[in-house]
């Protein structure tokens, strides 16, 4: 149970198409991140996999079966919102139990499922307070409940993280993984921040505009990146990416390095340039790198704490095998 | 206004507005109290220069024993409820539609909003004249062209006539706070709603009326205190006959038709304690959505 595919589907509002046709097979048991800009249409697609909007064309199917008419209540998914969307009149028990109210199941049924979740998501000491009463993250967590009490065959999360606080966050997001090891139930989860692609997923959809730019598990996304995009946007500081003269040297149009793949050498280097921002985090220090001569800013990764300051000059060596060479079209070079 | 200085400077500028509004009150308030308690009636003589004769509570007990009382304050209670009920159910679902994208949106909610500008003298004119005339009125064309005999509206039946004319002057307000209210309600709510299996019945009771509890409890106080005292449309219509006479059109009577202000007042005091009922009634039921 839950796996969702997607066959030539594409979605127009009005004459501005959002999604061109796509098409995707998210398996059963995958925890699938769709990752992209703002704007890119992954609140979209994942709207239109519950069925809140109609698809323009093509077809959706659930569990092999066709689910492209079907009403949302009928695709057996449940859905976390940005805005949680809890219902503010009733309290954590009774937001749990709509779902299973709804579907006219007895009460002690009702009653029994609601407790497990309250369990499972520690909500027992706030069971009969209204949302407004909670902290974000509890709220979150209500949300959450709402959704697994159904046994939904999967769960669709939009941008579920993007209203709560750093650190929070972080523990939201162990929170979500440690469910989806549990439950192993499919989830498609939409975010923007790579991070919590490359943390959570076991296959990232990175989107652009609408358009698949790639699918692969986290790794493959940082090792192999199909394009300039994707190197782009996977990875964090982002992958330094130059083009012109230096490329040439290496029968490229773009190469690409990531900060973590450049090494920092005492005297003369390959590249050499003067040492900007410096940003300590302890573990790692980085380094924006001016007037290299190869046009833009360069990002290195330093282990420790190093000590070069503003203005200093430094020499760098990059790792030739760990380097990315894209075409003119932006496509990997092999 | 935190600091000690900013809060007594707050309340020395308030002052005249307060002291102003308690006179505006009070004395008509203590007037009414004054007059209820002596014996007055002008056309006979009393005036407050030659001193009034007080009475203690014969008004009162007048008022109360008089065969009109009771028969009024149900026909007041029976055309509040009724225009309550009317504008409510027709201002949740004429809001409801106006909130759906339609052609000509703005248009169409000004028109919505135009009986609210009418005064209610003309608007019970021209329901009188032109919509329950039993010989001209649009209705009994209405009710010919479907070969039935036409009603005369404001005598067989009076007070659904009142009712329904008060309706048309007030839903408009309704429909105005509804829409609002309705406007705010969170659109995912209703999604998250829908993916957890609720049919549109559901939807509108568990999410949408839910949400509209403050609004409905604010347009019934509201339009409570303005409908106890209604009074240009049933002059104009009925002129209190055939049962539309309610406790404030009695009070009318009693002071202008019989000339007798202290009984008047008396019944004044008595509409006061009828208005603080329902209100205290009112606030019991839905108060608890005003918090
Ligand atoms: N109801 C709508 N009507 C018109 N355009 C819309 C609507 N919903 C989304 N869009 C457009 O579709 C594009 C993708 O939106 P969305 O899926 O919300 O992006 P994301 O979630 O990736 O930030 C945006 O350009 C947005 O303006
Ligand atoms: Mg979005």
């Amino acid at each position: 149970m839950g796996q969702i595919e997607l066959k030539q589907v594409t979605k127009s509002f009005g004459n501005t198409q959002v999604i061109p046709p796509l098409d995707l097979t998210i398996h059963e048991g995958e925890f699938t991140v769709f990752v992209g800009p703002s704007g890119c249409g992954k609140s979209t697609l994942l709207r239109l996999i519950a069925g809140l909007e109609d698809i323009s064309s093509g077809h959706i199917e659930i569990d092999g079966t066709d689910a492209t008419s079907l009403v949302p209540a009928k695709r057996g998914l449940a859905m976390v919102f940005q805005s949680y969307a809890l219902y503010p009149h009733m309290s954590v028990r009774k937001n749990i139990a709509f779902p299973l109210k709804m579907a006219k199941m007895d009460q002690a049924e009702i009653d029994k499922r609601v407790n497990a979740a309250a369990e499972v998501l520690n909500l027992k000491d706030y069971i009969d307070r209204r949302p407004g009463q909670l902290s974000g993250g509890q709220r979150q967590r209500v949300a959450i409940g709402r959704a697994i009490v159904r046994e939904p065959s999967a769960f669709l999360f939009d941008e579920p993280l993007s209203n709560l606080d750093a650190a929070l966050r972080v523990g939201m997001r162990l929170e979500i993984s440690e469910l989806h090891k549990r439950l192993k139930t499919t989830m498609v989860y939409v975010t923007h921040d790579q991070v919590e692609a490359m943390t959570m997923a076991d296959k990232i959809v990175v989107l652009q505009a609408g358009v698949i730019e790639q699918i692969g598990s986290p790794l493959e996304l940082y090792r192999t990146p199909r394009n300039v995009f994707v190197a782009g946007f996977i990875g964090s500081p982002k992958m330094n990416l130059i083009t012109g003269e230096e490329a040439a040297k290496y029968d490229a149009h773009t190469i690409g390095v990531r900060p973590e793949h450049i090494d920092v050498v005492d005297g003369e280097g390959e590249w050499n340039g003067t040492v900007g921002v410096a940003e300590h985090l302890g573990s790692d220090t980085f380094f924006h790198i001016h007037n290299t001569g190869l046009g833009e800013m360069l990002t290195v990764r330093a282990i420790g704490d190093v000590s070069l300051k503003h203005g200093d000059k430094i020499g760098l060596n990059p790792r030739k095998n760990e380097m990315h060479r894209f075409d003119a079209a932006g496509l990997r070079i092999a | 206004m935190a600091t000690k200085a900013s809060r007594s400077a707050a309340r020395i500028m308030m002052a005249p507005a307060v002291v102003l509004l308690l006179g505006w009150m009070l004395v008509p308030l203590i007037l009414t109290l004054w007059f209820s308690f002596t014996k007055y009636l002008p056309m006979r003589g009393d005036s407050i220069e030659r001193g009034l004769d007080w009475v203690g509570f014969d008004n009162y007990a007048r008022f109360l024993s008089s065969s009109a009382f009771w028969p009024s304050v149900q026909t007041t209670l029976v055309m509040v409820g009724g225009v309550l009920i009317i504008t409510l159910v027709f201002g949740i679902l004429l809001a409801m539609l106006l909130d759906q994208p339609i052609w000509g949106q703005g248009i169409v909610r000004i028109l919505v909003i135009a009986p609210f500008f009418v005064m209610p003298t003309v608007s019970a004119l021209v329901w009188k004249n032109m919509m329950m005339d039993p010989v001209n009125g649009i209705f009994s064309h209405l009710w010919r062209f479907f070969g039935a005999e036409p009603i005369a509206w404001l005598q067989d039946a009076s007070l659904t006539s009142i009712i329904m004319i008060a309706s048309w002057q007030w839903l408009p307000f309704a429909t105005l706070i509804l829409l609002t209210a309705i406007q705010s309600l969170d659109s995912e709510q209703l999604e998250a709603a829908e993916i957890d299996g609720a049919s549109p019945l559901s939807r509108f009771f568990y999410i949408v009326l839910p949400h509209l509890g403050r609004a409905i409890t604010i347009v019934t106080l509201i339009q409570t205190i303005f409908l106890l005292s209604i009074f240009a449309e049933i002059f104009v219509t009925t002129g209190g006959a055939f049962g539309t006479r309610t406790l404030t059109f009695l009070i009318f009577q009693r002071v202008i038709d019989s000339q007798n202000i202290g009984l008047g007042s008396a019944g004044g005091v008595y509409a006061i304690i009828l208005a603080n009922i329902v209100a205290i009634f009112l606030m019991r039921i839905v108060g608890k959505n005003l918090d």
